[in-house]
């Protein structure tokens, strides 16, 4: 949004065309995920324990490279690790950075109550505001990644795709620190290109038919995209969901029981005050209120 | 069984113990709150009234305890009431009638007992809907304890909760209006508890009745 300014619509006292002009300037971002060249090395979650400074959280053993079993409230960069058994019988270990995918039609957002706790940016970046956050863990029910976590405040916190960084014209932590380029940063139509080609030469020259970018509809689109060797098995990339949504319910209740539950709401106490207009109280029959209480 | 409503000296009488007069507060006046909290997180456009009590971070807080406060109204109630709430094959006739009784045409309803078919619609609404929305709340209080793969039942809690508030709300407008401005003395009966004799005998005859019968029978 910074470069808005740098783009010239119309000049004072200016013969002949404006230069610029009409330019179409694609302001939308993406992270590009290439599954296919990660190596595991666990980099980009040391970048971003360092750039948002985040101590090093405790590790588990499970008998595989998984130290940790998702990412938590202050560790928002994981690598899932899954040894995955092809239909061959052959071994492939599959890796992948687990992170916010930046929804372009975020359920966190959808289902937060809280005034401007979660934002979105004109870039697409979706940013939790910790300070406008009420804890009320709606956000992570609307999420079909299960990514927002709440902090021992509750308070919800979650990768912000380095919004402080991006604002500034930098890359995220995590792309600057990976060492064999399979994490790209650029607009979302670049980075759309670049795994789109990179899908078509894993099809066509490496043997993976099935090689597809995983940038789900459902949710608009996501601004964090993945190179996948199967984009049709995408769980299998520790549980990339295959078509995820905003949950229905949260749909239901955000938009449909609203209406019907204001319009019920509102249509009740008119509804009564009409009531009282049109008929009034009941009356007793005062008779019985000298008389002490005869059988009748 | 003096804790049982009986006949006033002074020509009144007792409509609701002061045990029950508790606990129906404790049970309102945690509603209210509940009730206006969650509208602050409901619609944008009522934020504004969690920022009056206290803030939104506060009132998030606080709002699943008067939850728990509610609950135990309810279970005390269901204790107090539970056995004069229970359906009688005459209020399928009340029920017919309802038209009438709507219309303040009480001489053509059926006479009614302690608490008619309507309050016992009011009681058991509250009741049921009251326990869904315990469980639907503990889900949303925790949701962090739920894990991923039992993902739907955080799913279904965000919708059982409103929805079960909305039946909740409609019985509230109704016991709210009819408890202040249709039904003269109600409020009065549930604040000092008595009556007068013309009110039992006109809204509750059957009741009334059955309490002038217990009475000449003790003499």
């Amino acid at each position: 949004m910074s470069q808005a300014s740098t783009e010239i619509v119309r000049i004072s006292g200016h013969a002949g065309p404006v230069a610029g002009a009409g330019l179409n300037r694609e302001f939308r971002v993406a992270k590009l995920v290439d599954t296919t060249t990660c190596i595991g090395c666990k980099a980009c979650e040391v970048a971003c324990l360092e750039w948002n400074g985040y101590p090093f959280s405790e590790t588990t053993f499970a008998n595989s490279y998984q130290t940790m079993p998702e990412t938590t409230w202050n560790f928002w960069n994981l690598i899932k690790f899954n040894e995955h058994e092809r239909a061959d019988g052959s071994l492939m270990l599959l890796m992948r950075k687990d992170q916010c995918m930046h929804c372009e039609d975020p359920g966190c957002l959808e289902a937060c109550p809280a005034d401007g706790a979660i934002v979105q940016y004109a870039n697409g970046i979706v940013d939790f505001q910790e300070a406008h956050c009420i804890g009320c863990g709606y956000c992570m029910t609307g999420c079909p990644f299960n990514i927002p976590k709440f902090s021992p405040a509750r308070k919800v916190f979650k990768c912000t795709l380095c919004n402080d960084r991006v604002s500034q014209g930098l890359e995220p932590a995590c792309i600057k620190a990976c060492p064999t380029g399979c994490l790209h940063f650029g607009t979302k139509a670049e980075m759309k290109e670049m795994a789109e080609t990179r899908a078509k030469q894993l099809r066509d020259h490496s043997g993976f038919p099935d090689a597809g970018v995983y940038d789900p509809p459902g949710v608009g689109g996501t601004h964090v995209i993945y190179v996948l060797h199967d984009a049709t098995n995408p769980e299998a990339y520790g549980g990339l969901p295959k078509d995820p949504h905003i949950p229905w319910t949260v749909q239901l209740w955000q938009k449909p029981l609203k209406w019907i539950g204001n319009l019920g709401m509102i249509g009740g106490v008119v509804g009564v005050f009409i009531h009282y207009l049109r008929f009034g109280p009941k009356v007793v029959k005062e008779d019985l209120q000298e008389s002490d209480g005869g059988i009748k | 069984m003096s804790r049982e409503p009986y006949l006033l000296p002074n020509g009144r009488v007792l409509r609701y113990t002061f045990r029950e007069r508790l606990v129906h507060w404790l049970a309102g006046v945690s509603y209210v709150y509940l009730l206006l909290t969650g509208l602050a997180f409901w619609s944008p456009w009522l934020f504004w009234i969690a920022v009056v009590l206290g803030g939104p971070t506060v009132s998030r807080e606080l709002h699943p305890w008067f939850g728990l406060i509610f609950a135990v109204g309810l279970g005390l109630m269901y204790s107090l009431w539970a056995r004069q709430m229970k359906e009688t094959p005459a209020d399928k006739a009340w029920w017919g009638a309802i038209g009438h009784y709507i219309r303040n045409e009480d001489d053509q309803v059926p006479s009614a007992d302690r608490f008619n078919p309507g309050q016992k619609l009011l009681f058991w609404g509250f009741f049921w809907n009251g326990g869904l929305l315990l469980l639907s709340g503990l889900i949303l209080w925790f949701p962090q304890y739920i894990p991923w793969n039992l993902r739907f039942l955080r799913l279904a809690a965000v919708i059982v909760h409103p929805v079960c508030t909305l039946f909740t709300v409609a019985l509230f407008i109704i016991h709210v209006y009819m408890g202040t401005a249709m039904e003269r003395g109600a409020f009065g009966s549930v604040i000092r508890g008595d009556v007068s004799r013309a009110w039992a005998d006109s809204h509750h005859h059957t009741w009334y009745q059955q309490l002038l019968r217990d009475s000449a029978a003790k003499k």
